[in-house]
């Protein structure tokens, strides 16, 4: 432990024996990857918390006595004295078995099979899961909805194996304003937007809402919801700055 | 309601006065109504002895008192008759006359109520003249079959809150902490981590506001294990007071704030510690200025909703603070930022409960009990006595408090009472759901944190599963991991999807469609979910797979490769045939679910294996021992 460190302070450490400048408390894997370390992820964005669900961006770490674990990285906390070895014959092995499990999920999503590609992952041990709507359970979109956006629209269900991620009761729900943010970060895009006749349709979740007018190009730009949730959100702000999409404000 | 104690004195003065009022001569019959014994009846058998002390107009003349359990489940309802200490098992409500008459007023034993040991053939008048008890080393379980879980004045006559006493009157916080540390106490709930260390880190976590959370974890899901329970609803006070001297150690001058996390599927349990929370506010013990100092605490309870993973201490925390029970990574530990990111200090209710014997008997009592040396470091060796259920297939069932240290063999053969119906031990599965089993070989090895999780097993929370060589290793390892996958919160991969492929590995290879090579993916998927999950509950659950694999590969071997059950468990690797000790005398066929024995009178019975289901009826009503099975 560095209890001497205030969290935010700035520390030293090494990655595969190299000393860096890292700040104590921050994200191992968003400091990794500012130094330009490639550790592959699925779980983690940096506009949201870290979550350790993937258990893709594992590295194995050398305490400040000496001993080796294998950790993931987006939620270990940069510390003072570590060493942070990556790709060592152990983590190559697990992250190895976790692209394996996480494909036998999603089997279809062609952004796993190239990460699985990759890495060398076996194919055909492990029997995939064919009804699987290829979400690969990562919480990403949840945490951008609650954490970003605000709308808390959708969560986990159930536990253990039978956890989902839905919207409550399985049922439209009235609280997503269709932003599609959730679309965006999925890793494995197994969310999908739709966009027709003036309206959007959220297509996992079973949502649609009828899309705004751009007052200077006719064209629809955005859910009138969504419009109408900014302009209550953010507050005070000429209502008219909400009839054009952003390039003609 | 009586005046709240304003001092530690005046806690010593109630004392006296409660000693003052008891006469030591006056007879006691001690009814457990622990749950096993409740399961048996006891609550009606303490009604009638109710009924028939009003009958008898005998109100003044004994006192008649309902404890926490015994221990000794298998041969409840249990009774114990005091001064004289009688102790009689099986105990019916028609037994209760003859118990009042003769062992209460006349002063003697009964004969056909004792316990005869099954291999010497002794009577045991006494307790401890029960081979289940004599092994044992009953210290925290100690007060159990004697005070009236109810009554915090019973916890007060056996020397209750007299370490609270003597920590504010005469020991500063960090006194108290120190002790903790010397006494090498480890955590009881599974991991092993020393108290003190735990306690210590917490104390120096910064606090801005003060408040550091003292939480005791009561969320005891393992099957088939009721250490915890036992004590919150034998002896709720104690671990109480273990808290109490917890946040006294780790948070004052500050503002500690306590938590008991129950889970809801032990109402007596809540129940008990909501009523000894109550008598403790009610004299002072607890709430502000405890026995008249600037010390103040509160305990309050929190009942689980059920998940096996809210025993695990960060998911336990999301719980009380209203979250879905996921657990999260522990790198900045709990001490430092827990419950509602404040420093927060989660101890087992075994773990509290070993806190006032620590400080009022000492720390030299305490490291003389136990292996390794703890006086240098206190992961040095384990300390104490540890409560296990000890259930399965051995004679004696129950609740086992033993020093650690003791071995196996010990606790199986010579408290357990060996393996019943004559059969041959096989293995034995420590530490829950998620510890390992452990073969004939293991037996002698002395059980304590760092030699259970060497052999690749865990001391866990105390389970202690038996098994004789009519269970299959590989089903064993089937339903385990099963329980596992269902109760995994399933947040993290490995745990979730790893557990979900090992079933259905395990599942493919009980049904008889094993394929060369499964062993070793076993080996690699299990070993990643082990290294690679995200708390304690995935780390360890491949354990009853991973040791199963490494003590009994055999049995693995005769499935995947010769098709073949060795314990003949596995319903796809048998087949039931029938004998010529056969009478022909239709018992079977009547029997038989699907109609697939045929055969007439008096002559050879047939099974038409296309029909069978392997549900093993037919055996069972045999009485020729006629059906075998291959």
């Amino acid at each position: 432990m560095s209890e001497q460190h205030p969290f935010g302070a700035p520390v030293t450490f090494r990655i595969g024996g190299r000393p860096y400048e890292g700040t104590y408390g921050d994200s191992l894997l968003e400091t990794l990857h500012r130094y330009g370390y490639e550790v592959p992820s699925l779980c983690h964005h940096e506009a949201v918390s870290a979550y350790g669900a993937c258990r893709l961006c594992l590295v194995e770490v050398v305490d400040k006595r000496g001993r080796h674990k294998i950790t993931t990285s987006c939620n270990f906390p940069v510390q003072a004295g570590i060493d942070v070895l990556l790709d060592t014959p152990d983590v190559v092995r697990h992250r190895r078995v976790v692209l394996e499990l996480l494909l036998a999920m999603a089997p279809r999503s062609p952004e796993l099979r190239a990460l699985a590609a990759e890495h060398d992952v076996p194919g055909g041990r492990l029997e995939p899961d064919e009804s699987a709507e290829d979400c690969i359970l990562c919480g990403l979109c949840e945490r951008v909805c609650r954490e970003v956006v605000g709308a808390n629209a959708i969560a986990m269900s159930a536990r253990g194996t039978a956890k989902r991620m839905t919207t409550p009761y399985d049922a439209e729900n009235p609280a997503c304003i269709a932003c599609g943010a959730c679309v965006y970060v999925c890793p494995t895009r197994c969310i999908g937007l739709e966009e027709a006749d003036g309206k959007r349709t959220i297509l996992r979740w079973g949502r649609t809402l009828p899309l705004a007018v751009c007052q200077q190009t006719g064209r629809a730009f955005t859910p009138q919801f969504l419009l109408e949730h900014y302009a209550k959100k953010l507050g005070g702000l000429d209502e008219k700055v909400f009839r054009k999409a952003p390039p003609y404000r | 309601m009586r005046a709240r104690l304003t001092s530690p004195q005046a806690l010593e003065k109630l004392r006296a006065e409660i000693a003052g009022r008891r006469d030591p001569e006056k007879p006691v019959l001690s009814i457990c109504a622990g749950t096993g014994c409740v399961a048996y009846g006891s609550l009606k058998l303490a009604d009638a002895v109710r009924e028939e002390v009003e009958k008898r107009g005998l109100g003044d003349k004994l006192e008649v008192r309902i404890n926490g359990c015994h221990g000794f489940c298998e041969r409840g309802p249990l009774v114990l008759c005091h001064p004289h200490g009688f102790f009689y098992q099986r105990v019916q409500p028609s037994d209760v006359g003859e118990i009042l008459e003769q062992s209460i007023l006349a002063g003697q034993p009964i004969e056909r109520l004792q316990y005869v040991d099954p291999v010497t053939g002794a009577r045991a008048v006494k307790q401890q003249d029960v081979g289940f008890y004599k092994h044992q080393m009953r210290v925290l379980l100690e007060y159990n079959g004697w005070i009236d879980p109810t009554s915090i004045e019973d916890y007060i006559a056996v020397g209750g809150y007299a370490a609270l006493a003597k920590a504010l009157s005469t020991m500063k916080p960090e006194e108290v902490l120190d002790a903790i540390y010397k006494s090498g106490l480890r955590g009881r709930g599974g991991g092993g981590f020393p108290a003190g260390v735990k306690w210590k880190e917490c104390r120096n976590a910064p606090a801005p506001d003060g408040v550091r959370y003292i939480i005791a974890n009561g969320d005891e899901g393992d099957p088939g294990a009721f250490m915890d329970r036992s004590l919150m609803e034998g002896n709720p006070h104690l671990v109480i007071e273990g808290m109490i001297l917890g946040a006294y150690a780790i948070a004052h001058p500050g503002h500690p704030v306590g938590y008991i996390y129950v889970r809801n599927e032990y109402p007596l349990a809540v129940e008990r510690l909501g009523l000894a929370l109550e008598k403790a506010r009610e004299l002072g013990l607890l709430g502000e200025k405890i026995l008249g100092t600037d010390f103040g605490f509160d305990i309050q309870i929190n009942r689980g909703g059920g998940a096996f993973v809210c025993g695990e201490s960060t998911a336990l925390m999301a719980s009380i603070e209203g979250f879905v029970g996921e657990p999260r990574a522990k790198h900045i530990h709990t001490v430092v930022q827990g419950l509602y990111n404040k420093p927060t200090n989660l101890n087992n209710v075994e773990t509290w409960a070993n806190v006032p014997l620590i400080l009022t008997r000492g720390v030299d009592w305490f490291t003389s009990i136990g292996t390794g040396d703890v006086s240098k470091d206190p992961w040095g060796g384990s300390k104490g006595t540890k409560i296990f259920a000890l259930v399965g297939k051995v004679n004696n069932t129950g609740l086992v408090e033993v020093p650690m240290g003791k071995t196996l063999r010990e606790i199986i053969f010579d408290i357990g009472g060996g393996i019943r119906d004559g059969r041959q031990f096989k293995a034995v599965q420590t530490g829950g759901p998620s510890g390992g089993c452990l073969p004939a070989s293991h037996l002698d090895m002395p059980v304590d944190f760092d030699r259970l999780t060497e052999a690749g097993s865990m001391m866990g929370s105390g389970g202690m599963i038996v098994m004789d060589d009519s269970t299959c290793m590989v089903d064993v390892a089937r339903y385990f991991l099963h329980f596992l996958a269902d109760e995994s919160c399933g947040k993290c991969v490995t745990c979730r999807e790893g557990l979900k492929h090992l079933c259905k590995i395990v599942d493919r290879i009980c049904a008889g469609q094993g394929r060369e090579g499964d062993l070793e993916l076993l080996d690699e998927i299990s070993l990643t979910v082990e290294k690679a999950s995200l708390c304690a509950l995935g780390q360890t659950a491949p354990n009853p797979l991973r040791s199963t694999m490494r003590y009994f590969r055999d049995e693995y071997v005769a499935h995947i490769r010769d098709h073949k059950c060795p314990a003949k468990v596995c319903k796809a690797l048998i087949t039931f045939g029938i004998n010529d000790k056969c009478t022909g005398c239709m018992v079977c066929a009547r029997n038989c679910p699907t109609g697939a024995i045929t055969g007439e009178r008096k002559k050879l019975h047939v099974i038409d294996q296309s029909k069978c289901i392997r549900c093993g009826v037919c055996q069972e009503v045999c009485k020729f021992d006629a059906v075998d099975v291959a």
